[in-house]
Formats: structure tokens, C-alpha cells, sequence
């Protein structure tokens, strides 16, 4: 069998007796090594003082230059999910996290020669494009899958990889910062090692994760598995085609939700450590700010298991009414706990607002799921994934520059985030609003079942028009 | 017994996947936690 069709679907299909435990960890091998894209600041400083060393030559590259290599990575992500979505879904989960490992590990030792002969472009090729294509290919690469093998828990299967992208930040930053104290000498910042070790460390990761992928067979269902028989309002038992649920009002309605729920979150997990020690001076130091953060990102990726889960048992659309409501009165909490001075009610508002944060990510492929059934659900969740580029410019520009205005028109710094948190709320009652407009897909963008078997036999063609 | 379309997981294929997976992610999660607890002294 050769390499190439030992990555194609049908010879990922689980032979009888496979156990479906083993996809979880698959999916993780892939999405613990791309969440390394959130510890990415670490490498900021160093790579202001590659020339310099010590402290930064007039040569060296800027801050606000390097800033850009997130930011096209996160663009990338949102774009290549949304256009690889439909490749991803019919090519099978071992092709596409192939892919990924290929692009993923490419794209560092392309940095990693962008940093040796100091040439910021191919840092933003490597990284930024090839990784950022990376990042979406493997994000949306076991969704499906996961949602197959647990038809009775979606949500806690997806929230487990979910889970495993915002976890890959605990293991890349101290990784990182180990490697680069080995690598780093008196005159050499050691990134272009560090970035060496890591393509080839996260290659083999998620390598062993295409190995081990496996789809069910068809008709495969859990043993004692009983789908239910009466009819559930908002889990249909139709698949919808991947480009006709762009012309149904609910796609658009949860993009708008997920929006909204990360652009409430994005932004000030970027502004955590700044904002709490402005909010409150002198008790919060930079060291404790730094912690916060921490906690942050635990509470970040527990979140995504947690309401995942949750949401298998209470459902899509109530989660994220809960979000929506209860992150309303938190955000409206927050500037009450700055004027009394209480830290302990500020952490807690924010480690549970971050949960939430985390939770919109890992509960949207299974209320995908439950709006437009499983057969395109991983390339619907790439269209989808564009909501989280959009967010990741409206959430920071928010938070800064409202700060920003505040600051210059002599409001005291504890109190310049107070305007910001009020619109934050305000935005997750639209975000109410658009979940309250949720309702069942109408049968007319149903696929019949000869154009199910049309969609399938033509990979590779062009999309379909909307079934009528 | 194994045949051609039965292909059993063990126990130790099970422990091995989660422990690749587990292993690195614990101790990234305690990382985080040392740090995290800088917060509350």
C-alpha cells in the first residue's frame, strides 16, 4: 500500500472491535500541537533583539512588526478552514492531519531559516501563511470524525479536542523558553533552533495522530446506542449541503453568535495582565497579573470540556443562552467589583467569563451538528471559523482604543475599561437575540438522498445549488 | 481472535494513546499552575 492511499478514507475505516477511545487522543495529537499558536508571544521579545542580543539594535525587527505573524496566522486559519473545509470532509481526517503536520512543520523551519538570515518575510510566510493554513486544515480535521463515533455525547467529544488547542499553550510556552535558554548564548538568541526542534517534535506528534484516526464504518453505532426515535425540534436527522447552509438564516444566526460570544472574550484575554493591574493599582503586581493570566487559560480550556459537555445534556441553544445571560450580568459586575476594590469578585468574573469564551468554541461544532447533521459538519464548521477571524480584530480594537479614549479624556485608568465592559454585555444581548432566532432548518435545503450520492461521487467539483 | 475485519484495541494501545497525549499536557497544566498560584501571594 502506498503512502498515499494509506492516507485515503477508506483505508481509515475501523475494522470491527476498534475501540472509539482511541479517536479522542488522535485529535488532540493535532490540536495540542497547533494551540502552540497562543504561546507564540513568547518568541516576540527574543525576536526583537536577534541582531542586538542583549537589547534591541536599530536593525532589529519592531514589536509592532512582529505582531503581524499572529495575525496573519489567525487570518489563515479562518480562511484555509473555510476553503479546505469541503477537501478536509471528503478527503478523511488522516489526509487532511497530514496536511497539517506537513504545513505545520514546514512553516517553522521556514521561519526558522527567516530568522537566520533575518528576513521577516519568511517568517510571515512560513508562520503566518503555511502555519496559519495549518492551523484551520487541523482544526476542522477530526470534527466530524469525533461527532461520528460519539453520536450519543457530541458535544463532550469535540469539547476534548477543543480542549486539547487551547491546552497546547501550556506545553509550547514553557517548551519554548527551556529551548531557547539551551539554544541562546551570549551572542545568539537560539529561535531558529528552538523553531527547528519544535517543527520536527510537533511532525512526529501529529503524525502518530493520522496514524491512529479512524472513521466508523458506515452504519456503525455505539453498543446499547438507541438514536431517538421522536422527533427533537432542533436535532435534525438531514444533512444539509456545505455551501447551501450559507442561504439558510441559521448559519448565519450562530456565526453572529460565535462572534459576538469571542469578540466578549477575545478581547480581554489580550488585555488580562494590563487591566487588572490598572483596575486595581498597587494590589495586583505584575507578577500576580501574570498568574491571572495563567488561571486564565486554564479556566480557557476547561471551559471548552466542561460546556461541551454540559450542553450534551441541556442542549446547543440553552449553553449559549446561559453564556449570553450570565455573561451579561458578569460583565456588568465587573466595573462594581473595581469601585469596591474586591480582586477575589473580578478573578472569579473573568475566570467564568473565560470558560464561556472557551465553551463558545467547543459547543458550536455540535450545534452545527444539530442545525445541519454530520455528513458536511466539519466543512460547515470551517465556513463557520471565519466568525473567530472577524472577532479577533473587533475584540481588542474594542477594549484598546475605548481605553485608549477614555485614558486621553482624563478618565482615571481603574475606571477606563468600565465603557468597554458595558458594551461587551450589550453585544451578547444581540448575541441573545440571534440565538433566540434559531429555529429548525427548513426541509427544502434537505439533501435528497440521490444528491447525497452525487455529493459524494464528485470531489473535487464544484459546489451544488441550493436543493429546492 | 483477530481476523482480517476485526482488529481488538487493547488496554495498552488505550493507555499509550491517552498517556502521549496526557503526559505532556499535565505538565504544561502544572507549569501553568505554579505560575497561576503566583496570583494569591
Amino acid at each position: 500500500m502506498s503512502l498515499l492511499s494509506f492516507l485515503d478514507r477508506e483505508h481509515t475505516v475501523a475494522k470491527s472491535g476498534f475501540s472509539r477511545w482511541m479517536v479522542p487522543p488522535a485529535a488532540m495529537c493535532v490540536h495540542l500541537c497547533i494551540g502552540q499558536a497562543y504561546a507564540f508571544s513568547v518568541f516576540n521579545l527574543p525576536m526583537t533583539k536577534l541582531i542586538g542580543v542583549s537589547q534591541s539594535a536599530p536593525n532589529d525587527w519592531k514589536l509592532t512588526e512582529l505582531g503581524w505573524i499572529f495575525s496573519l496566522a489567525i487570518f489563515f486559519l479562518g480562511v484555509s478552514s473555510a476553503v479546505f473545509g469541503r477537501w478536509v470532509e471528503e478527503g478523511g481526517p488522516r489526509k487532511a492531519m497530514f496536511a497539517a503536520a506537513l504545513c505545520w512543520a514546514g512553516g517553522f523551519f521556514i521561519s526558522a531559516i527567516g530568522v537566520s538570515i533575518h528576513n521577516l518575510w519568511l517568517i510571515y510566510l512560513g508562520y503566518g501563511v503555511i502555519g496559519g493554513i495549518a492551523l484551520g486544515i487541523g482544526y476542522i480535521s477530526p470534527v466530524s470524525t469525533l461527532i461520528k463515533w460519539f453520536p450519543d455525547r457530541p458535544g463532550m467529544a469535540t469539547g476534548m479536542a477543543i480542549m486539547g488547542f487551547g491546552g497546547g499553550a501550556f506545553i509550547a510556552s514553557p517548551l519554548s523558553v527551556w529551548l531557547m535558554s539551551k539554544f541562546s548564548s551570549a551572542t545568539h538568541a537560539g529561535v531558529a533552533e528552538t523553531f527547528v526542534v519544535l517543527g520536527v517534535v510537533y511532525l512526529i506528534f501529529m503524525m502518530v495522530g493520522a496514524a491512529i484516526v479512524r472513521v466508523p464504518a458506515p452504519g456503525w453505532k455505539p453498543a446499547g446506542y438507541m438514536p431517538p426515535v421522536s422527533a427533537q425540534k432542533l436535532i435534525t436527522k438531514n444533512d444539509v449541503y456545505v455551501y447551501d447552509t450559507l442561504k439558510t438564516p441559521q448559519f448565519w444566526l450562530i456565526w453572529w453568535v460565535l462572534c459576538l460570544n469571542v469578540t466578549a472574550g477575545i478581547g480581554v484575554l489580550g488585555q488580562a495582565s494590563a487591566m487588572s493591574q490598572e483596575m486595581f493599582p498597587g494590589h495586583i503586581t505584575p507578577v500576580a497579573a501574570a498568574g491571572f493570566v495563567g488561571l486564565m487559560s486554564l479556566f480557557n480550556m476547561g471551559g471548552r470540556f466542561f460546556w461541551a459537555s454540559t450542553s450534551d445534556y441541556i442542549g446547543r441553544r440553552n449553553t449559549y443562552f446561559i453564556f449570553m445571560v450570565l455573561g451579561f450580568v458578569l460583565y456588568c459586575t465587573v466595573p462594581h467589583t473595581g469601585s469596591i476594590g474586591s480582586v477575589s469578585g473580578f478573578v472569579i468574573c473573568f475566570l467564568v467569563i473565560i470558560s464561556m469564551y472557551g465553551g463558545g468554541f467547543s459547543t458550536v461544532p455540535a450545534y452545527l451538528k444539530d442545525m445541519f447533521g454530520t455528513r458536511y459538519v466539519g466543512a460547515i464548521h470551517g465556513l463557520l471559523l471565519t466568525a473567530w477571524s472577524m472577532a479577533g480584530i473587533f475584540g481588542p480594537v474594542l477594549v484598546n482604543y475605548i481605553r485608549e479614549y477614555n485614558v486621553t479624556h482624563g478618565v482615571p485608568k481603574a475606571q477606563a475599561y468600565n465603557t468597554t465592559m458595558y458594551i461587551m454585555a450589550g453585544l451578547l444581548v444581540i448575541g441573545f437575540i440571534c440565538n433566540l432566532m434559531v429555529k429548525a432548518v427548513h426541509e427544502r435545503f434537505h439533501m435528497k438522498s440521490d444528491k447525497a450520492g452525487r455529493a459524494l461521487a464528485e470531489v473535487g467539483a464544484a459546489s451544488q445549488p441550493a436543493g429546492a | 481472535m483477530t481476523t482480517n475485519d476485526q482488529q481488538e484495541t487493547t488496554t495498552l494501545q488505550l493507555l499509550l494513546a491517552w498517556g502521549f497525549v496526557g503526559v505532556p499536557l499535565t505538565w504544561g497544566v502544572l507549569q501553568t499552575l505554579v505560575n497561576a498560584m503566583k496570583l494569591f501571594q
